[in-house]
C-alpha cells in the first residue's frame, strides 16, 4: 500500500536516501501517533460515554458501552448543583480578566518594543519572574491585602468576581508580554512612522497600525489569558463564596458528596470543556502564528 | 511647549507601562513582601485577625520547618523530595512525547491537521475537567484503569487502589503529563516552522538520512527554544496545585505529596500560616537558585557553541 506521504513536494531526497528507508519511518510514525492518540483520547472517550450512562453504569464495574444511552445526566446536572450560576460567574471572571489583560498587555508590550527607557529591563525581568512564584507563596498575603481593602475602601474584592479579574489579570501578564513584544517588534517601524506622518499620535500608530499588523499575536495572547482564567482552581477556592463561585470550583460539588454521580460529573465536564476546547481548536493556528512570531524569535 | 512635549515623550513608555506595574504590584510584589514578612511572625489562629500586629518569631518558623529530624521537617523534605523526582519525570517525558510529535508532523500528510487538533485536546481542555475525568478512569472499583488492568488483561492478582498508597505518584505522574505534553509540542512545533526548508533539501542531496538530518539540522535549531521550554515546564510542574488538588482532593496521598499541595495543607488545615508562609519562601529561594543556575549554564553552553 503505497502511503499518501508519497504525495509531498520533495519526496525524492527522502525516498532515495539510504540511511533511512523511509518504510520504517512510515511505520514507526503510524505506531507512535496512533499510540499518541489513543493516550489523548481515552479520557476524552472515558468522558463522551459516561455521560450518556444512567447511574448503575458507573457505580458498578467499568464498562465501555451504555447499557442504554440516555441524556438524564445532562438534564440532572444543572439541579445537583447550581451550575448556570457556576457557568455565569466563569464566564463574567474569565471573559473580563481577558479583554483587561490583552488591553494591559499591549500597552506594557508597545512600551518595552517601541521606546527606550530606564527600568525597561528591570520590568521585564520582574514580570517574566512571577512566573517562577509559587502561588501558594502569596495566596494568603493576597487574601489578607483585599480583605484589608475592603474593611478601610469598602471595595469588596474578597469574595467577589472584580477580586478574582484582577489576580487572574496578573496571571497571563508574564507570557503575554513576552509574546506580544516579539511580535511588535517584528512589526516594521516604518508602519509607525507613516502613521505619525498620516497625523497619528503614539496610541493612534499602536491601535491602527501596529495593533491590526499584530491580531495573530493577540488572538493567540487572548485565547491563552482565557485559559488561564477559566482554569485556574487554586485562588477561586479561597476567593470566591456562594454566589461568586466558578466552575473550577463548583465542578466538585458532584464528586464531594456521599454517593458520586459519575455520569453526571462526567456531562458537567463535557458542558464546561465544549466552549473553551471548541474555541481553542478554532483559534490555535493564531497560538503556532503567534509562537512562531513572536516567542520563537 | 517643547519642554512638554519632551515630557511626553520621556513620560509616555511609564504610562503604557503603569497598568501592568500597578497590577503586579497589587497582586504579586506586595503579597511576596507580606509573605516573606509573615514568614518571621507567630501566625498562627490566634493572631491572624490581627496579622499586623502578630509577635514575631525571627528565624523560629524556619527553624522549624529545616529541622529534619522532626515530624514537620521530615514531611516536608519528603514533600521535596517527591516534587523534584515529579517535576524532572514530567519535564523529561512531555519534552520527549512533545519533540517527537512534532517532528512527526513536520511533514504534510493526510489527517496532519486533523492529528494536530487531537494533540491539543489536552491543553485546551479546563484542568479541574481533565482531572476530574482521570479521577475517575482510576477509581479502584469503577474505573476504566483497573477494568483494564484486572479484568480484561488479568495483570494485576487484586485490584489496585490508584489515588491511594504508592501507586498515586504514577497516578499523578501520567494525568500531569497527559495535561502538559501539548504545551511542549505546540512550542517545539511553532519552533520547527522557523527552520528554513532548502536546509533539509541540501542535506538530502548530500545524501543525509532522516536520522541524521534530524540529529544536524532540527536538534540543533530547536536549542534556543528548548532552554525556555524546559525551564517554564519545570516550573509550572513544580509549583503545580490544581493538579494534585483535583486529583486527591485536599489531603494528597504521602507518595504523591507536592511541596504546593503541601503548604496549603499544612497553612490552612493546622492553621499556622507562619511556618506555611516559611516554607514558601524557601520554595521560592529554591527556584530562583535553579533558575539563576540554569540560566547561567545554558547560556554559557550556548556561547560557547556559537564560538
Amino acid at each position: 500500500m503505497r502511503s499518501p506521504v508519497a504525495r509531498t513536494p520533495r519526496p525524492g531526497g527522502r525516498r532515495r536516501s539510504p540511511t533511512a528507508p523511509p518504510r520504517t519511518f512510515l511505520w514507526t510514525r503510524r505506531i507512535f501517533l496512533t499510540a499518541l492518540t489513543g493516550f489523548v483520547l481515552l479520557p476524552v472517550y472515558v468522558m463522551f460515554s459516561s455521560s450518556l450512562k444512567p447511574l448503575e453504569d458507573v457505580s458498578g464495574a467499568f464498562r465501555w458501552l451504555p447499557s442504554e444511552l440516555t441524556v438524564r445526566p445532562y438534564l440532572d446536572i444543572w439541579h445537583t448543583v447550581p451550575l448556570a450560576r457556576y457557568f455565569l460567574n466563569s464566564l463574567i471572571v474569565a471573559g473580563s480578566a481577558t479583554v483587561c489583560s490583552v488591553l494591559v498587555a499591549v500597552f506594557a508590550a508597545y512600551a518595552v518594543s517601541r521606546y527606550h527607557f530606564r527600568g525597561k529591563r528591570i520590568f521585564t525581568v520582574t514580570v517574566l519572574s512571577t512566573q517562577m512564584f509559587p502561588g501558594i507563596l502569596f495566596l494568603l498575603p493576597l487574601f489578607l491585602i483585599y480583605v484589608n481593602i475592603g474593611n478601610t475602601t469598602g471595595v469588596a474584592l474578597y469574595g467577589s468576581r472584580g477580586g478574582l479579574v484582577l489576580t487572574y489579570l496578573t496571571f497571563s501578564l508574564p507570557f503575554s508580554l513576552w509574546m506580544l513584544t516579539g511580535y511588535f517588534a517584528s512589526v516594521p517601524r516604518e508602519l509607525d512612522e507613516a502613521a505619525y506622518v498620516d497625523g497619528c499620535g503614539p496610541l493612534g500608530a499602536l491601535f491602527r497600525v501596529v495593533v491590526p499588523a499584530a491580531l495573530p499575536g493577540i488572538i493567540a495572547v487572548a485565547v491563552y489569558a482565557f485559559m488561564t482564567a477559566w482554569g485556574e482552581v487554586l485562588f477561586a477556592s479561597v476567593m470566591t463564596n456562594d454566589t461568586t463561585r466558578t466552575l473550577s470550583v463548583g465542578l466538585q460539588g458532584y464528586a464531594t458528596q456521599n454517593d458520586v454521580y459519575w455520569n453526571q460529573v462526567m456531562a458537567a465536564s463535557l458542558v464546561v470543556s465544549v466552549p473553551v476546547v471548541a474555541g481553542f481548536l478554532l483559534l490555535q493556528r493564531y497560538l503556532v502564528a503567534g509562537l512562531t512570531a513572536g516567542a520563537v524569535k | 511647549m517643547r519642554g512638554r512635549a519632551r515630557l511626553r515623550r520621556v513620560g509616555l513608555p511609564y504610562l503604557l507601562l503603569l497598568p501592568a506595574l500597578l497590577l503586579e504590584l497589587l497582586v504579586h510584589l506586595v503579597p511576596m513582601v507580606i509573605g516573606i514578612v509573615m514568614s518571621f511572625k507567630e501566625l498562627t489562629q490566634l493572631h491572624i485577625a490581627h496579622w499586623g500586629a502578630a509577635p514575631w518569631k525571627a528565624l523560629g518558623n524556619y527553624r522549624v520547618t529545616v529541622d529534619f529530624d522532626a515530624p514537620a521537617g521530615a514531611t516536608l523534605l519528603h514533600s521535596f523530595v517527591v516534587t523534584c523526582a515529579f517535576s524532572v519525570l514530567t519535564v523529561g517525558l512531555c519534552w520527549l512525547l512533545g519533540t517527537a510529535a512534532a517532528i512527526f508532523l513536520q511533514e504534510n500528510f493526510r489527517g496532519r491537521g486533523l492529528l494536530r487538533a487531537v494533540f491539543l485536546t489536552p491543553y485546551a481542555l479546563p484542568v479541574y475537567a481533565a482531572v476530574i475525568t482521570w479521577a475517575f478512569l482510576f477509581q479502584r472499583d469503577n474505573g476504566l484503569v483497573n477494568h483494564v488492568l484486572h479484568d480484561q488483561l488479568g495483570l494485576t492478582g487484586d485490584r489496585p487502589f490508584w489515588l491511594l498508597g504508592d501507586n498515586s505518584f504514577v497516578a499523578l505522574l501520567v494525568v500531569s503529563v497527559w495535561k502538559t505534553w501539548p504545551f511542549a509540542f505546540l512550542v517545539v512545533m511553532a519552533a520547527l516552522q522557523s527552520i528554513p526548508k532548502d536546509l533539509y533539501e541540501a542535506a538530502a542531496l548530500d545524501g543525509a538520512g532522516l536520522i541524521r538530518q534530524i540529529r544536524r539540522i532540527t536538534l540543533p535549531s530547536l536549542r534556543p527554544i528548548n532552554q525556555v521550554l524546559l525551564l517554564v515546564l519545570f516550573l509550572w510542574s513544580f509549583n503545580d496545585f490544581n493538579t494534585p488538588y483535583v486529583l486527591f482532593g485536599k489531603a494528597a496521598p504521602e507518595a504523591a505529596d507536592l511541596l504546593s499541595i503541601h503548604i496549603y495543607q499544612s497553612s490552612f488545615v493546622t492553621w499556622n500560616f507562619g511556618t506555611g508562609s516559611a516554607m514558601s519562601v524557601l520554595l521560592l529561594l529554591f527556584l530562583l537558585v535553579v533558575t539563576a543556575g540554569y540560566l547561567l549554564a545554558t547560556s554559557r553552553g550556548r556561547k560557547s557553541a556559537d564560538a
